[in-house]
């Protein structure tokens, strides 16, 4: 029972992140590639890292958490880069200026 | 200044910083209680100078509050985006909006550019030197007029509610 919700969220996990990825390859201009990675990849990552959480806490060395700790770390990072990206490319446009 | 303040300047940071510690080592043994206490206490100490501008956090339940409806976004953020990555692409309006901020703290900006960047269909691109406009993309825009409401009141007040309401 446990290993088919386990198995559930990583096929969930996967399939957004497949779709994060088909995005980068999918759309047409770097503005729009960077929706893909921000958000798709998020959930994607996020629901392999619940699959884990329940896996390492049912095999009876008490409660696994650490995972949380990858969620929070990739929202701080995720939109730093985004961030990076878009303005080097409006930079490199050369409307520096909003 | 009271000793309790000398010693812990940012209560909610040092609180924060126990539990990223404790989550790191993924236990609640006794030493790593202690550990973690110290660094808790001892970082925001030695990193005091990095915080000019320290934020104040007024609310922290609205905080709370705020996370939850940003983790509940960022969950239907990733179907939306998925939705439209797997349309067609020729449909989407790709835009620019600038973003007027009503928000005067630097960090209050930064948890705002970067919530924009997690949640339906924008990414923050670029912030005016005045800190007065953002600049962000968005992926599919019907109504700019719209986007620009649902930003302002769905984060947007809740942030100067949290950081700046005095």
């Amino acid at each position: 029972m446990l290993d088919t919700l386990i198995a559930l969220f990583l096929v969930i996990g996967g399939a957004f992140a497949l779709i994060g990825s088909i995005g980068l390859a999918r759309l047409p201009d770097l503005f729009m590639r960077l929706h893909g990675p921000t958000k798709a990849t998020t959930l994607g990552v996020g629901g392999i890292l619940i699959a884990s959480v329940l896996h390492f806490s049912s095999r009876g060395d008490g409660l696994s958490l650490h995972e949380l700790l990858v969620t929070l770390f990739l929202f701080i990072t995720a939109p730093i880069s985004a961030y990076l990206i878009a303005r080097a490319m409006l930079h490199l446009r050369g409307d520096d200026k909003p | 200044m009271t000793a309790m303040n000398r010693l812990l300047p940012q209560p909610l940071f040092s609180l924060f910083l126990l539990l990223v510690w404790l989550l790191l080592v993924n236990t609640i043994a006794p030493g790593h209680l202690v550990l973690g206490t110290l660094l808790a206490i001892a970082l925001p100490l030695i990193s005091s100078r990095f915080w000019p501008d320290r934020p104040r956090i007024h609310s922290p339940w609205k905080l709370l509050r705020y996370i939850a409806v940003l983790l509940w976004d960022i969950g239907l953020a990733n179907l939306t985006v998925a939705r439209l990555i797997l349309g067609p692409t020729r449909r989407l309006h790709p835009a620019f909006i600038h973003l007027p901020l009503e928000l005067e703290n630097e960090f209050a900006i930064a948890v705002l550019a970067s919530t924009i960047s997690l949640t339906p269909g924008t990414v923050s691109s670029d912030l005016s030197p005045d800190r007065k406009t953002l600049l962000i993309h968005a992926l599919d825009v019907e109504d700019e007029a719209t986007t620009i409401a649902t930003i302002k009141q769905r984060y947007e007040r809740p942030l100067r509610e949290i950081f700046e309401s005095c």
